[in-house]
């Protein structure tokens, strides 16, 4: 029984990164543009090379890429590639591949995006329990709840360009741009490099947790009003557990599930957000490289980016799902 | 993007008292004085409404457009909100880009909730391999971030998009959110007494979806219209963002793709940048506020709150 909610799991997983890919491979196929030409096109009106040869080069290209097979060998060769993660190579930064440049940017996006949504959820459940804890004094709640509604309403990257403009352009506080000082190669033996790019590393992060703590604060809120008067907390109000007691281990801990759910559903959500952060800081994470391919029509790279993105935020739901019997000790996936 | 789309902001205020039945009107205003999360909503959404009507009265709209005006002017007496570097008058694409942007949310959310509806009662009421399909594509939809699948398919259209092509765009896919939650509420819906007893004075299955389920489902289904017209505003407004929309038309969101393009937070062109964040808050607050508003009419029993 529990065993079969693993296998179903892995199958959805696996389901959903095919229909992804499909999605992918068919879509583009779908409008019956060529990538090639419209990048050709698009060299030939910017460099003003001449344009007669555009046709014999794009059938060059298309052997040399296999768009001349039938359309199911295509898919087949298609889905092979991509069960290894190759993408190709990127047309704006040949002969660079596309996985290059991912795995180039892929750290940048975990430190920053992992960093600030822990920091993000554990102050807003903390912050959350606080605020409906009846021992909690009304002005608190009265002074954290509003900028936590307005807040949580902000979309990321605009959060962060009202906090670029005052803490880094108007104050000199902090760097407007980038993950360390232009210029600087970097050095993960120098100690002075990782200050550098912790500095660098604030404002991007900080758009994202006070954008963030506000969504899980008032989540967390709502839940410990619900459980509150559970007939459990009561019972342990009965027993004569301290107040303290009761409240955050007894109804927080019980409060803390959705919350860990919610985490997983909205991962996606977070992720979308945090790319464009990253385009607001120029920081050069994946959704940097997202961002310069759309401006360069490379196509191959923001497939590439895309399916990665997507099978990443699939496995980490996947992770979170198996995990949560740790957190919640009445589900268990394996028969015991 | 903090909001995890679709969830009701939880509810802030607890309405107690049952108003007295005496004239509509003043029930409807002591409800609302009640339901505060619903009255935040209306004012603010209002507030927009208002700027964006008195502002095509009485102001030159026009000027929207680039080159229409000096660039990179500070606001002052002649363009109070200021320039942009291409010549738009910022206070004229506040005004001409509110409910351009607003339209596009208002016609993808209408669309991703008819289609989601429709779905979600042919699924819940009639079961069987029809439900399986729709459950099991809605499953496998909602793991796979709606976001980045937008993105593929923006830049397969790729042209300059106009504000419906974007709207169907992004309906494409705002019906999965709606079809899940709608669905869940016909299910426990189908078994109430009511249903049962239109059932054996033998109503017809359209007559029980039309005149039993729909008017019982109104409040709920208004409560997803506005939250799924803030998603898709929220979805538009990233897509735009990344330059993949209306590029020609003066979105609240492609205004935010200029401001992020010409730089001009390094220019510190703050009139820039802050009349679109905050439209862009008053919208949400106001979007969010009405949802929960209207969750806590659909649902009184779950007020959540203290």
């Amino acid at each position: 029984m529990r065993l079969n909610y693993l296998v179903q799991r892995l199958i959805l997983f696996v389901v959903v990164v095919w229909v992804a890919a499909t999605i992918n491979f068919v879509l583009p196929r779908l409008s019956g543009g060529n990538a090639i030409r419209t990048q050709l096109t698009q060299q030939a009106a910017t460099g003003g090379y001449v344009q007669s040869n555009i046709d014999a080069m794009v059938a060059e290209y298309d052997k040399v890429f296999g768009l001349d097979k039938p359309l199911w060998e295509q898919y087949a060769i298609y889905l092979w590639n991509i069960g290894h993660f190759e993408f190709g190579f990127s047309m704006a930064n040949y002969p660079m591949r596309v996985s290059t440049l991912m795995v180039n940017a892929l750290p940048w996006t975990l430190a920053l995006l992992g960093l600030s949504t822990a920091i993000a959820f554990s102050v807003g459940i903390f912050l959350g329990g606080l605020l409906a804890w009846p021992k909690t004094p009304r002005f608190i709640v009265n002074v954290l709840l509003p900028p936590f509604l307005t807040l949580s309403a902000v979309p990321y990257y605009m959060l962060g360009l009202v906090l670029l403009w005052v803490l880094a352009f108007q104050t000199h506080w902090l760097p407007i741009f980038g993950a360390y000082t232009p210029g600087v190669i970097p050095d993960w033996s120098d100690l002075e490099f990782w200050k550098d790019v912790g500095i660098h590393m604030i404002l991007p992060a900080l758009s994202i947790v006070l954008s963030a703590v506000g969504f899980w604060a008032l989540g967390m809120r709502a839940m410990m009003v619900t459980v509150q008067h559970d007939d459990f907390v009561q019972f342990a109000e009965a027993k004569g557990l301290k107040g303290r007691t009761v409240f955050f281990r007894y109804a927080g801990r019980n409060a803390l599930l959705p919350q860990v759910t919610a985490l997983g559903l909205t991962i996606g959500h977070i992720l979308s957000g945090a790319l464009l952060v990253e385009i607001v800081f120029s920081y050069p994470g994946i959704g940097n490289v997202l961002y310069r391919s759309i401006k360069a029509y490379d196509y191959f790279a923001i497939e590439g980016i895309v399916f990665g993105v997507i099978v990443s935020i699939t496995l980490a739901t996947l992770i979170l799902d198996l995990i949560y019997p740790k957190i919640d000790p009445r589900i268990t996936y394996v028969r015991s | 993007m903090g909001i995890a789309i679709g969830q009701p902001a939880p509810s802030l205020e607890l309405a107690t008292e049952r108003p007295p039945a005496d004239g509509r009107v003043r029930v409807g205003l002591r409800y609302l004085a009640h339901n505060r999360q619903l009255t935040l909503g209306i004012v603010l959404l209002g507030l927009l409404i208002v700027f964006v009507i008195l502002g095509n009265l009485l102001y030159d709209v026009g000027r929207h457009r680039p080159l229409s005006v000096l660039p990179g002017r500070p606001p002052s007496a002649e363009f109070p909100l200021g320039t942009d570097s291409q010549g738009r008058d910022i206070l004229a694409v506040m005004i001409a880009g509110t409910p351009l942007t607003l339209r596009m949310g208002i016609l993808a959310g209408f669309l991703g909730v008819a289609i989601g509806t429709v779905l979600a009662f042919a699924g819940a009421y009639y079961g069987g391999l029809l439900d399986s399909l729709v459950r099991g594509v809605v499953d496998v939809g909602l793991t796979i971030p709606t976001f980045l699948v937008l993105i593929i398919v923006a830049i397969t259209i790729h042209s300059a998009m106009t504000i419906e092509q974007m709207a169907l765009v992004i309906a494409a896919l705002a019906w999965l959110w709606p079809t899940r939650t709608i669905r869940a509420q016909v299910l426990t819906m189908r078994e109430r007494a009511y249903v049962h007893v239109a059932r054996l004075s033998g109503a017809g299955n359209l007559k029980i979806i039309f005149f039993e389920l729909m008017p019982n489902l109104v409040p709920y289904l208004a409560a997803s219209l506005v939250a799924a017209v803030a998603a898709a505003i929220l979805a538009s407004l990233g897509l735009e963002a990344l330059g993949l929309g209306a590029v020609d038309s003066p979105t609240i969101g492609m205004t935010i793709y200029w401001v992020i393009f010409y730089g001009a937070l390094l220019q510190g062109m703050w009139w820039w940048f802050l009349p679109p964040i905050v439209v862009v808050v008053m919208l949400f607050t106001g979007l969010f506020s009405l949802s929960a508003g209207l969750d806590e009419w659909a649902n009184p029993r779950m007020r959540k709150s203290v």
